[in-house]
């Protein structure tokens, strides 16, 4: 099917079935191109018209280009595509092109194509950019987007703080939707991960305390191992997910519908309005759905451990008494508030600062939940270190 | 007005009277849309003013800012109503937040609105299950909700068959005659603007400034600039000349 062009220097006539240009000198500083065959787009190939111009260019210089059709049995936009480059390079060196040759209405679709120019500055110059360029682009990106986390911080700041003088703007019914949202909803999914969780502690306890006969400190290992970190850890991991994922597609998809611009000029603030009932919601969830989180990891905990280490279940609800205390509960407790404006901020930050585009919202989601995931565990990290530091 | 260092337009000059039906107009990506942003408080200008009467808009704090806001309504071109709300609670966001009525007052406040932009009955239809123009006649609706003293239309026909364009057109013009209602309108649809439009600023895209301003009909009259001759005739005063450049120039 595909045929190699053929550039002769006699016009051919039998050959249809094949793209082909046909390249005449008619006179000294006269070329002629005749453009024979099919020019169907994805019928053959054809000479790339970089090396017809160069071909063109090659030679002496020329006075006239002449572009003329032979036998030219079908065509549709290959054909002007390929004319209207060769017309520009002609126009670029100043060299008249004769069309008249062509049939009428390639002439038409050649002059649409020509009738508006290229508006100057249109196209992007970004092609090819050097490493140095993208460098900097990236760290001038990272500034900008520190710059909008500062901003939209201080912006909930201050909705709080219109908020706690009974000032905010929102519908008190969105709140209740939000928590119903962040928290019962979230219910199934938390039982299960904690449970799987306590789980997995108890057994990875297990293998090394069995060791040496001490089977009843799996319940100190999984009891403090999730009140003090899995339970905050795992339900934030959960939530930025579930609701941080949401909400910024939630408000994304408002920002490409106006809904945003719709409210800023009605002069309800969309952070009030939005993001406040949303960061709430999470903050007053978080900590109930830690400790609900806690209470089934010391089940999944207590599960393992009584029907496969012979420990009963008053052992082991005994020794999770004496080695759980409650500060270590306030220090579960205080990281989830922590997870929950962390996560709440990522994902309102990012719905509220999306593009106006459907692949943008799928962007801001996968940000909130990258970000949130990512400031949830520095938090974490940084809260242990605190707390060993000082001991408790 | 600029996006970042792209410049959008500059040198724009014009003034809008009370109970002027005023038309922003000018060919694709000129700049109509940033405009109408600078306008109603959404893109600060890179330089320059907007005054409301007195006020300096963009200068003035914000608090005083959103207070002007309040005396203006926005048509959105999508029509922009929030989704998870029903067409009646969309319209009655603003009027349960900013007035204190009861709830009785406001349904029947809603139910009025709803009924001037021919759609009685629709108050607990949920804005995607209307059709595009009923939504953007249910933004309408909530545009109106305050009774603004300025209504911004961003290309309110867009979208719109000819008959429900012509029908917007005649409540616009109502609206002007019967509460006084100042109403901007960005456009580019030649049967509105020649039949609502009573002042007009002409924005180009090239120049990246506004070419002209005055009634539509005095400047298809009077104005000699061949692109607004050209816009303001569909082209058909000048595509002729202009076909026979292209031909030329190949």
């Amino acid at each position: 099917m595909l045929q190699p062009l053929q550039m002769n220097s006699n016009p051919r006539h039998d050959n249809t079935g094949e793209v082909g240009i046909v390249y005449k000198a008619a006179g000294e500083d006269t070329a002629t191109l005749q453009f024979t065959g099919v020019w169907i787009q994805g019928a053959a190939v054809a000479k790339p018209v970089g090396t017809v111009i160069a071909e063109l260019s090659s030679g002496q210089r020329l006075c006239r280009v002449l572009l003329q059709t032979h036998d030219l049995t079908e065509w549709d936009s290959r054909l002007p595509a390929y004319l209207v480059q060769i017309v520009d390079w002609c126009q670029q060196k100043g060299i008249p092109v004769d069309v008249s040759g062509l049939p009428e209405g390639v002439q038409g679709l050649l002059t649409l194509a020509r009738a508006v120019p290229e508006r100057s500055g249109a196209r992007r110059s970004e092609r090819g950019a050097s490493m140095l360029a993208e460098v900097g682009k990236t760290v001038l990106h990272g500034l900008k987007d520190a710059k909008g986390l500062v901003y939209f911080i201080g912006e909930a700041i201050l909705a709080v703080v219109a908020f706690l003088r009974g000032k905010a703007r929102f519908r008190p019914v969105d709140l209740v939707l939000c928590i119903q949202d962040a928290g019962p909803s979230a219910l199934p999914i938390v039982t299960l991960i904690s449970l799987l969780v306590g789980l997995i502690l108890a057994f990875v306890g297990a293998v090394q305390l069995s060791m040496f006969g001490a089977q009843i400190y799996i319940a100190d290992l999984v009891g403090l191992g999730t009140v003090r970190e899995m339970g905050a850890l795992m339900t934030a991991v959960i939530m930025s997910g579930r609701t941080g994922a949401a909400y910024a597609a939630q408000l994304g998809t408002m920002n490409v519908n106006s809904e945003i611009d719709a409210l800023k000029t009605m002069g309800i603030s969309p952070v009030e309005f939005l993001v406040l009932p949303r960061i709430l919601a999470l903050v007053l969830m978080m900590p109930l759905l830690a400790l609900y989180a806690d209470l089934m990891g010391i089940i999944g905990g207590a599960l393992v451990t009584v029907s496969v280490f012979d420990v009963s279940l008053i052992q082991y609800y005994n020794e999770t008494r004496r080695a759980v205390h409650l500060h270590d509960f306030g220090i579960g407790i205080g990281k989830s508030l922590v997870f929950a404006i962390l996560i709440a901020v990522a994902g309102c930050m990012r719905g509220m600062q999306c593009g106006r585009s459907a692949s943008a919202v799928g962007d801001a989601a996968t940000a909130a939940v990258v970000n949130s995931i990512v400031y949830i565990v520095v938090a974490d990290s940084l809260i242990t270190l605190i707390c060993s530091r000082l001991g408790i | 007005m600029a996006y970042g260092d792209f410049l959008i337009q500059q040198n724009l000059n014009f003034t809008i009277d009370r109970g002027d039906v005023f038309i922003i107009m000018g060919g694709s990506g000129c700049g109509k849309s940033t405009l109408l942003k600078t306008l109603i408080g959404l893109h600060p200008p890179a330089k320059g003013d907007v005054f409301y009467e007195a006020q300096n808009f963009w200068k003035t704090d914000a608090d005083e800012r959103v207070l002007i806001m309040r005396r203006i309504g926005v048509l959105y071109q999508s029509g922009a109503l929030f989704s998870s709300l029903t067409l009646s609670e969309n319209i009655a966001l603003p009027l349960a937040e900013f007035t204190g009525m009861g709830r009785a007052e406001i349904q029947d406040i809603v139910s009025y609105k709803l009924a001037l932009v021919g759609l009685a009955g629709f108050e607990d239809y949920y804005p995607a299950e209307i059709s595009g123009g009923m939504q953007k006649r249910a933004g309408l609706a909530r545009a109106m909700a305050m009774d603004p003293e300025i209504l911004f239309f961003d290309e309110p026909s867009a979208g719109l068959d000819p008959v429900s364009a012509r029908l917007l057109d005649d409540l616009i013009i109502n609206l002007r005659d019967t509460l006084g209602t100042t109403i901007v309108v960005v456009t580019h649809e030649l049967a509105s603007i020649f039949a609502i439009g009573n002042n007009s600023v002409f924005l180009d895209p090239e120049t990246k400034t506004m070419l002209a301003t005055g009634p539509p009909k005095t400047l298809l009259a009077e104005s000699t600039d061949p692109k607004i001759i050209q816009f303001l005739t569909r082209g058909e005063r000048n595509v002729k000349q202009s076909s026979a450049n292209c031909a030329n120039s190949l």
